[in-house]
């Protein structure tokens, strides 16, 4: 029963199956929840980006973002398909280099290095990407105490014209503290200055934000080159593209805004062609794009647990899944499927997760086939952070799982157990 | 267990609550329901007449016909005995 004059009937596809494998399957051999990602989705989106770019620019270089998920199996396929890693921590480079990774195939980014990971970093010929002078004058130190040259970058923060400008990684450039940096680092004379690089944002929609910053970046390597005399090899655009979660508050639902990667590519390179560097002298272009290769090649599996009523009459329908996994659901409005055949008659929910907490919300208004208990349900674009943040809380976090190009099934990470937990604990 | 007198219901399952000026769909087996309501069966009878239609447990269906009776009360839409 539905309140309104417009009808019941709506249309959702049920989703029966993930590549090919039944969802009821899924959740029969692995459990519920179940996070699953999609081997042949992680391919294609990182072929589509690649085509996208080298076909419009000479020089491309993508670099997996660890911290959007750092699962081996799912690094080890980026990293099949060409691209380097980018690191934020000392956690993140070991990963990358137990993943079998280059140290010259590695930019080291984030704000909080240690002088043990610089060190490191130093001797495997990492990409350190300064972000401020503490770090320039310690990472200084290490190369004296190691006699390296290390290989740098600059970090750069810049006005792309977005709202809200992000200010806190690196150097600003319209202010000239960037340029500063790029002249200490030449006069200092022991580091090997190899590139800059800029973070616009998360979660960009705007194409024209991406034209901006290329284009004062390929500015900056410029200058660098007549009035420094360093050739850059790159220039570093960061990350940010937008996947096709919604955003919440958001109108219009992501797939309608979200630009592609030829949007992106299209503005990115016309803006580096409007600097008059010679053809064989253009800088490597580095993308560290993270969320729109990944967010939609994982899917959160769920089971309801029950329905109940609100104090004013609304539907409530509690999953196994809760924010404690999902923690994107704090941004996103996601894509919810049914998972197996249903009526015709849908009914407004709002859908908590299993903690015993009142922000367990995954979606505040969700209209839904009317759901039974054990239902199941396919919560879509959850691949980028959620299996990096998620939280050992309350319950214990589910088995991750790939579908892979050959039907076959394999855990990724393992559902945790008590004795996990128990493991650490010393009292 | 008695609706309003005043509730409009048509056959397609359109309700008119003219008390509150709102009004609902109904999905054909809330129709049932309703009919059966209105020829005075009680919460028992109902689930044994569905469930003798259709192919459902009793407890199921109990569950399902107690969210729609409290949502009809919840609408205003039940007298109070």
């Amino acid at each position: 029963m539905l309140p309104g004059k417009v009808g019941t009937d709506a249309y959702l596809s049920p989703v029966l199956d993930i590549d090919g494998v039944s969802v009821d399957r899924l959740m029969r051999d692995f459990g519920s929840p179940l996070f699953v990602f999609s081997e042949q989705k992680i391919h294609s989106n990182i072929q589509s980006a690649k085509r996208a770019f080298s076909t419009r620019y000479p020089k491309v270089q993508f670099a997996w973002s660890y911290k959007t998920n750092y699962l081996d199996g799912v690094c080890k396929i980026f990293h099949e398909e060409g691209s380097w890693a980018e690191v934020v921590s000392g956690f993140e480079l070991e990963k990358a280099l137990q993943n079998g990774v280059d140290g010259s195939h590695i930019l080291f980014n984030g704000p909080s290095k240690t002088k043990e990971d610089l060190q490191k970093a130093v001797r495997l010929g990492v990409y350190i990407h300064i972000d401020n002078l503490d770090e320039l004058y310690l990472l200084s130190e290490v190369a004296d105490e190691e006699s390296e040259r290390p290989k740098v970058a600059v970090r750069v923060n810049l006005d792309a014209g977005l709202s809200q400008q992000w200010d806190r990684f690196g150097f600003n450039y319209e202010n000239g503290q960037a340029w500063d940096t790029l002249s200490k680092i030449v006069e200092m004379g022991k580091l090997d200055l190899k590139g800059i690089h800029c973070h616009i944002g998360t979660f960009i929609l705007s194409t024209k934000a991406y034209a901006v910053a290329a284009e004062k970046m390929a500015r900056l390597a410029l200058e660098v080159f007549q009035k420094l005399r360093v050739r850059l090899e790159y220039i570093d655009l960061g990350g940010g593209f937008a996947s096709h979660n919604t955003l919440k508050a958001s109108y219009l639902g992501g797939p309608d805004v979200a630009p592609s990667f030829d949007d992106y590519a299209e503005a990115v390179a016309s803006a580096i062609y409007k600097v008059p560097f010679k053809t064989s002298e253009l800088p490597m272009l580095i993308l560290e794009t993270g969320r729109a290769l990944i967010d939609d090649a994982g899917y959160l599996l769920s089971t309801v647990l029950s329905n109940k009523r609100s104090a004013t009459g609304r539907r409530y329908t509690v999953i196994d899944a809760g924010v404690n996994l999902l923690f994107t659901s704090f941004w996103y409005d996601h894509k919810i499927s049914p998972a197996q055949p249903y009526s015709k008659y849908f009914e407004d929910v709002t859908l908590f997760g299993p903690l015993c907490m009142n922000i367990d919300m995954i979606r505040e208004f969700v209209c839904l086939p009317l759901l039974n208990r054990g239902d199941h349900l396919v919560i879509h674009n959850v691949g980028a952070y959620n299996v990096t943040q998620w939280m050992q809380f309350i319950t214990l976090r589910p088995n991750v799982i790939m579908v892979k190009r050959d039907g076959d099934c394999s855990i990724l990470h393992e559902a945790e157990t008590l004795s996990d937990i128990k493991r650490k604990e010393c009292l | 267990m008695k609706m309003n007198d005043n509730i409009a219901i048509s056959q397609s399952g359109y309700v008119f609550n003219p008390q509150t000026g709102e009004s609902f769909s109904l999905n054909p087996t809330a129709i049932e329901v309703i009919k059966l309501l209105q020829e005075g069966k009680s919460r028992d009878e109902i689930a044994v007449e569905m469930t003798s239609r259709y192919d459902i447990s009793i407890s199921s269906f109990l569950c399902d016909l107690d969210d729609f009776l409290h949502l009809l009360q919840q609408y205003d839409m039940m007298a109070n005995e």
